[in-house]
């Protein structure tokens, strides 16, 4: 197909001129904000010289609790850009009913329906569960870091890049108004000939990277670094679901990546993959972008199923019920999940054979999924529950959950499925696991290990205002969905004719802004938590009267970690330490050898950067020069031989004694 | 809970310091990072597999394809996998000039193949047979391209390497690297082989 030159270029700065700023008061009031907002916060880290210490201790660090912190920070900003998303959409559809074209024009609401969804999953749930598995993995398997420690580093700095590209979107040019998967042929160079999809490839194939390259650090850790005596079928569930995730990762991000790389070859160069002439097949897209996207789906909820299986232990004080059928179960799933794919798009019309086949092995997965849920349940039977947050949050997840599952083995029915394909029962399915599954179990997470993490517990009160809010709002907002759904109403509309229709998306906007709510009262809760930090200590290092090796260090734990490398038992290692009365060793502590921080990752993921930019908007002199800048900094780093040092064993024994007298003051 | 030994069952800390093999996680880092890529060969496969018959009323693989040329590639890419191992062999014996004389005959290999596949890529666009002829054609480049980009990647890490040999020696970290681009190369044979059996020699039938 040919690609149409109707877009005016220029040597020096390609498509890109003063067209480029988007027409839009609603973008110029956001542009004002984040850039009073952006300075003022430059302002304050050059007050209080904060940069350098940022950039040497955190940016350049290769300390995989530092990058897990970082990851679930960039997942926190972007999940409020997301969130701002989904309330300008709510607002949106409230107000366009009786003739009313609401306030967003159709080439901005299509925008902001594929960046919500975009940001969610690639900036939100990605970033935010690879921080978590980052920050605990290593901990709980009783190693120092992960494998590839400077790797690391560069997969969060490609991340952030291609946040930093989907951000940008929103100022210089468009985003992709094709939905969060860009299915051609609307994706083509056709019928969307201006930077919106290509801003939507870039940034994620210079995420991908580090998401790939993140699969691959971590998985090859928990194969090659966990203590010794702990054998696969010791480790905790948490570091099991991580390693199915990461398995995940590896085997299904290559596919996007792939398909991708297609797409964009029929946006550039004119190849013929996915178009409707010269032999093209745009189903192949879709078939390909969903052999990615469904393993993602189990990315995002194993290794959460991981942390409601941690909490649950951990709160009731007992052994999980049923670990080895936890792990065979988050196993199956592992597996089924490549074979589901199609239930994406029953409707293309591959006959009632492939139909059936997918159908059932969707349904299938929920056999493994039900194990789960009862594992749980069978756990906390006649258990003394602490109503801790994050077990709290671990019974709603359960509540909701099932809930949304059910509704997921209903749409696996294809004839089912034919009536409410693209409707909002849909989009209330997933967002009935994605939140009630993902992020619940996000917050869990968060509110569990947030004592590890910073050494302080975070403040009950706003937690719960936080959980009642989020919990009720969810249902709220999402319930209307579901029986809109039924009605026949199909997502992505932007305005209505129907006024019958009003009353539930009014009802829908009211659950958002208790979302809203909820949302913020978590912020004041951290707020408020750093302030009172010194009462809500955590002295001992294992607040939760926890079970596995994570909780047998200080909090925040030193740079190494340990000390000396735990040696385990059985399943729950710490539990068993505790339970035979083992302490710290006080041997003779020798040197540690640890990898150095260095800032070729910020650099090369830099440049990466820039190249994307520069082909989104067909600058192809820096195109090419931050792409010969990739590689040459990538070679540049290979040359330097002395990436380690060691920590003084001087060092490590003022520590360690620092930790002892911090035991000692709490009587442990 | 009345059947809870009493007793430890042994150290639960490993006071003696044991040393980390230092790298003893790059080979399988490496290797998953090759699987990985092999995917994204596999999605490319069956993407050729899909549209491969796709030639939109134009030319098709007999009017195209030189088997004789692409046998001669082949034999390129597969005497360079054998001189690579050469090299690997006086690396394991510490002989460093072997292993930089045999890195240089491999990476002369690498270059002839990619120059025989640009002429190859240049003779069809020549023809009018460029990738956006047709369906069929968009595969065949995007294949058979991505491996030959691979091929002139493996060639800039070989150059690299032999510097860094040059420069230090046979040292562990250099070893290792010697042994990763190794299943690189190794793995780009298999790849071809997959490529010269179904792009090529099917295409004939």
């Amino acid at each position: 197909m040919a690609i149409p030159s109707d877009i005016p270029t220029t040597f020096l700065l390609g498509r890109l001129d003063w067209h480029a700023i988007p027409a839009d008061p609603i973008v110029w009031v956001t542009g004002v904000v984040v850039a009073i907002g952006g300075a003022w916060l430059m302002w304050m880290l050059i007050k209080h010289r904060l940069l350098g210490y940022l950039w040497h201790e955190w940016f350049t660090s290769v300390d995989h609790k530092k990058i897990g912190i970082m990851y679930v920070v960039l997942a926190l900003v972007m999940f409020v850009r997301g969130f701002a998303d989904a309330i300008m959409m709510r607002l949106q559809q409230v107000l366009a009913f009786n003739g009313s074209e609401g306030y967003l024009n159709a080439h901005h609401y299509d925008q902001i329906f594929s960046a919500h969804g975009v940001i969610m999953i690639f900036f939100v749930a990605m970033p935010f569960v690879t921080g978590l598995m980052n920050f605990v993995v290593p901990l709980q398997i009783g190693a120092r870091d992960v494998s590839f420690p400077f790797l690391n580093n560069f997969s969060f700095w490609m991340t952030v890049g291609g946040a930093v590209l989907v951000m940008m979107s929103l100022f210089v040019g468009e985003f992709a108004q094709t939905g969060w998967l860009a299915f051609p042929p609307l994706s083509g160079i056709g019928y969307s000939p201006y930077v919106g999809v290509d801003y939507y490839i870039w940034g994620l194939q210079v995420a991908g990277v580090g998401t790939t390259l993140s699969g691959i650090n971590l998985l090859v850790t928990i194969i090659k670094m966990r203590a010794p005596g702990m054998t696969m079928m010791r480790m905790p569930i948490f570091t099991w679901t991580a390693l199915c995730t990461n398995i995940l990762i590896v085997a299904s991000f290559p596919v996007l990546t792939a398909t991708l790389v297609l797409l964009s070859l029929d946006r550039y160069v004119g190849t013929n993959f996915f178009t409707n002439d010269l032999g093209g097949n745009a189903m192949m897209y879709v078939n390909l972008i969903w052999i990615w996207g469904h393993p993602e789906v189990y990315i995002l909820i194993l290794p959460l199923f991981g942390v409601y299986s941690e909490v649950v232990a951990t709160f009731t004080g007992k052994r999980l019920f049923g670990y080895t059928s936890m792990v065979y179960a988050t196993v199956c799933i592992t597996i089924l999940s490549y074979l589901v794919w199609l239930h994406h798009f029953f409707t293309m019309g591959s006959g009632a054979s492939v139909n059936s086949f997918f159908g059932i092995t969707t349904m299938i997965i929920s056999v493994p999924t039900g194990a789960k849920i009862f594992n749980w349940l069978f756990t906390m039977y006649r258990s003394r529950i602490r109503f801790e947050l994050p077990m709290m949050w671990t019974i709603a997840f359960m509540l909701t959950f099932v809930i949304g599952g059910m509704t997921g083995v209903l749409l696996a029915v294809p004839p089912a499925d034919f009536v409410l394909h693209n409707s909002l029962f849909l989009v209330a399915h997933f967002h009935n696991v994605i939140i009630g599954g993902v992020l619940f179990g996000l917050f869990a997470a968060v509110y569990y290990w947030w004592p590890k993490a910073f050494g302080f517990r975070l403040d009950p009160f706003w937690g719960k205002v936080s959980f009642w809010f989020w919990v009720v709002g969810f249902w709220v907002a999402f319930a209307p969905l579901y029986i809109l759904g039924l009605m026949g109403v199909t997502r992505r509309v932007r305005v209505f004719d129907d006024p019958s229709l009003q009353i539930w998306f009014g009802i829908a906007a009211f659950g958002a802004v208790l979302i809203a709510i909820g949302i913020a009262a978590m912020f004041i809760q951290f707020g408020v938590s750093i302030r009172n930090r010194d009462a809500l200590r955590d002295e001992t290092g294992d607040p939760w009267d926890g079970r596995t090796l994570e909780w047998a260090t200080s909090s925040p734990p030193p740079a190494y970690n340990f000390a000396f490398t735990p040696v385990s038992h059985g399943l729950d290692a710490w539990w068993d330490m505790k339970r035979f009365g083992q302490t710290r060793p006080r041997a003779t502590y020798v040197p540690i050898h640890m990898p150095k921080n260095t800032g070729a990752g910020v650099i090369i993921a830099g440049l990466a950067t820039v190249c994307g930019f520069a082909l989104v908007w067909y600058i192809w002199w820096l195109a090419a020069l931050s792409f010969a800048g990739v590689v040459i900094a990538s070679i540049v780093h290979t040359f330097n031989y002395a990436r380690d040092y060691h920590i003084p064993a001087e060092e490590v024994r003022e520590t360690e004694d620092a930790r002892d007298r911090q035991l000692a003051s709490v009587g442990a | 809970m009345s059947t809870v030994s009493q007793h430890p069952p042994g150290d639960f800390w490993e006071v003696e310091p044991h040393h980390h093999h230092e790298g003893a996680s790059t080979g399988i880092g490496f290797w998953v990072y090759l699987m990985s890529d092999c995917l994204m060969f596999a999605v490319l496969f069956a993407v050729f597999g899909v549209l491969g018959s796709s030639y939109a009323a134009g030319p098709g693989p007999k009017d195209l394809f030189d088997l004789e040329l692409v046998a001669l590639n082949t034999a390129f890419l597969l005497l360079s996998s054998i001189t690579y191992g050469f090299a690997m062999l006086a690396m394991v014996k510490g002989r460093k000039g072997g292993t930089l004389g045999w890195l240089g005959v491999t990476l002369v290999f690498g270059l002839a193949f990619l120059a025989v596949e640009l002429y190859e890529f240049h003779h069809l666009i020549h023809l009018g047979a460029g990738p956006q002829r047709s369906a069929f054609l968009s595969a065949f480049f995007a294949l058979v391209g991505t491996h030959g980009l691979h091929v002139a990647f493996g060639c800039l890490w070989l150059v690299t390497l032999m510097i860094q040999v040059g420069q230090r020696g046979l040292i562990d970290a250099n070893r290792r690297r010697l042994s990763c681009l190794s299943m690189f190369w190794h793995f780009l044979d298999v790849i071809w082989i997959g490529v010269f059996t179904f792009v090529y020699l099917l295409g004939m039938i």
